[in-house]
Formats: C-alpha cells, structure tokens, sequence
C-alpha cells in the first residue's frame, strides 16, 4: 500500500521539510502508519490517511529542524557523491523566506502537486483560503525572482 | 505554467527516487520492530524462492516468484498480519543459509522456524521430520510410526505436504515404502534435486 502512494508521499514529506530532511520525515511517517494500519477502518481512504500521517511528521521535522541553529550553511558543503541532482538552494531559500501559510500552500500545491481542497484538507482552511496563499507564495516568488 | 511554477515542481523528488526511500523507510521500520512479518524472495537453481520471517522465526519458504509470491504475500496478510515489509536484511541469514545449502556446502540450517501457519499433528510431524539427518530417507510409515501414528501414514503426507518452510524442514528426506519418490509440494522435480544436492539419487518410481 505504501508502496503504492510512495511518489506521493516522498513529495509530500520533501514539500514540508525540503530537500534534506523529507526521507526522514518519511521514515517517521511509515513507522506510525504500520504501527496504526491494523486498526484503520477497512472502507477508509488509505491515499488520504497516508498523506495526513505524512504531513503530521514532516510538520514536526520541520519544526524540530527548526529550533536547531542554521543546517543549511552544513547540508549545503556536503560532497557530491549523491547521485540525484542537487537540490535547487536558491529557490528553496526563497521559499523559506516566505510567510509560513505561503510557504505550505505554494509547496504543498507545486512542490507536493495536491489539489487546493487537499491542501485545504491538510492546513486546516478552507480551499479558497488555501488557493489564495498558494496564489499570493507564487506571485512573491515570481517578485523575488533573480533576473 | 511560470518559470518559477516550473522550477518549485523540480523541486520534488521522482517517482524512482521515491519508490526507493519508501522501500528504504520501510526496511528500517521493519528492522526496528515496526512491521510484524519481513520478506524476501531469492533466485535459485529450483527457481525463485520467497522467505518470510516474523519475530518468532521463520514462517515461510515458498517456491514462489512473481505473480504466485504476490499470492503468497496476500495470504499471509490475511493470515498473519498486514504489516508485512519487504527486508532484504531481516533475511541474509537465511539466504545464505539456503545458498550454501544448494551449493552442497551446508547440511544443517541454523535458522529458528516458527510453525504457526499449520496444526498441532502437522506440527509433531514436521518436527519429527527435521530430525531426519542430511543425506538420509525415511518413509512416511516409519515417520508416522514416530509420531506415535502408526497407521497414518496418508495423513503424515499430507501434513509434510503442508510444509511452510520446505527446504529448511526437510520434507523431501520422506519417501514411499520401498523407494518410491512420493509427492512433493515444489513438483517431484524439486524434490529429486534436492536429493541430489545431498548425494542421493531415486530412481524413476514404476507406473502403479
């Protein structure tokens, strides 16, 4: 089953957390999703339920990450033996500069690729609230945008 | 789509690259305890062999690829549990084991089984039947005879025909009265090369 939704929840997790953290976020989400997945309610939706547990961790990374003093100065001088290709740390740097509820839709809905009710699903608003600061986090990157 | 649309989507990782973090997590999450059953399959000379473990020993070796070990996975979810997690490392021991057993280097498995899948007399036969040393044959008369059974001899074979972990249990040491192959689960076939593999060679059983 997870292997099923795994795209989706690695987008997820990474739209949360960026891109060094996700796969632990990730770790963490699949831990609790088997230990609650003999107790789901069998007609439950298991994309939505993952996509939740998902969120919930990769919240908590991000805010755990978050009281550790600057990672992105370490993570950046990590060699390059990764063979997936770097990280666009400019735009993910723009993208942490934006106001909190911007900064989860714009990536939840373009990073992630959810859909506005989902996104609104996932935040706690409505789904035009969650149109609107996806809209107005895209429209503050363009203006950001180095030339 | 913007520039700036199109940049934040390659942000996100693809779909590869996932399948293998989620494939990853969840081999670590099985190693730490989170799932109750770990498999994986090998290929072999008999073919491909599937192997599931759960905390108290192994539970299945299944002459299953594809398609069939997908059935074999299922039924076991429903069986045992669903939390059922594909992890190479939680089955090295036992890989080995088997492959140095195929290549004739290895006569007794070290690997702690758990018969949970059959019933109490299929239980006292099939542990009568590990018993049965390397590179010998008993009959399924005799064997029923030792689990205090003696005139059940059918009911010995179905019982070995049962086996959750062929090989590892050695189902295929039990022949017919007077040196008749007998039946096996993996096809005669499997059963012959096992024999081999221990040095053993049955003749062709007569047409009955």
């Amino acid at each position: 089953m997870a292997r099923l939704h795994a795209a989706e929840m690695l987008r997820l997790a990474v739209a949360v957390c960026g891109p060094d953290d996700g796969e632990d976020a990730l770790q963490d989400a699949l831990v609790s999703a088997l230990r609650a997945y003999p107790d789901l309610d069998p007609g439950a939706d298991v994309r939505r339920w993952l996509l939740r547990i998902v969120h919930n961790r990769a919240v908590d990374q991000r805010r755990a990450r978050s009281r550790r003093p600057a990672p992105i100065a370490d993570v950046a001088d990590r060699p390059a033996r990764d063979p997936a290709p770097p990280p666009d740390r400019e735009l993910w740097a723009r993208v942490a500069a934006l106001p909190p509820k911007q900064r989860a839709a714009v990536t939840l809905r373009f990073v992630a690729d959810l859909s506005h009710r989902e996104i609104g699903e996932l935040m706690d608003v409505s789904e035009s609230a969650a149109r609107r600061s996806a809209h107005d986090g895209l429209a503050a990157l363009r203006g950001s945008a180095t030339p | 789509m913007s520039d700036v649309e199109r940049r934040l989507g390659d942000l996100a990782p693809g779909d590869r690259a996932a399948r293998d973090a989620v494939d990853r997590a969840l081999e670590r999450a099985a190693l730490d305890g989170a799932a109750d059953l770990a498999y994986d399959s090998m290929d072999t000379k008999l073919g491909p062999l599937l192997m599931v473990r759960g905390a108290r020993g192994l539970v299945r070796v299944a002459y299953a690829g594809g398609e069939d070990a997908d059935r074999e996975l299922e039924r076991l979810s429903e069986r045992l549990s669903p939390r059922l997690v594909r992890a190479p490392a939680a089955l090295d021991d036992v890989r080995r084991q088997i492959d140095e057993y195929l290549r004739g280097r290895r006569s007794t498995f070290e690997v702690r089984v758990d018969l949970t899948l059959v019933g109490p007399f299929a239980r006292r036969v099939l542990d009568a039947t590990a018993a049965v040393p390397y590179g010998e044959v008993t009959t399924y008369g005799d064997l029923a005879a030792t689990v205090g059974r003696p005139r059940a001899a059918r009911a010995v074979g179905n019982a070995l025909g049962s086996n959750p972990v062929p090989i590892v249990i050695p189902c295929h040491r039990i022949l017919r009265a007077g040196g008749g192959l007998g039946g096996y689960t993996g096809g005669t076939g499997i059963k012959r090369a096992l024999l081999g593999v221990e040095g053993l060679s049955i003749a062709e059983e007569a047409p009955s």
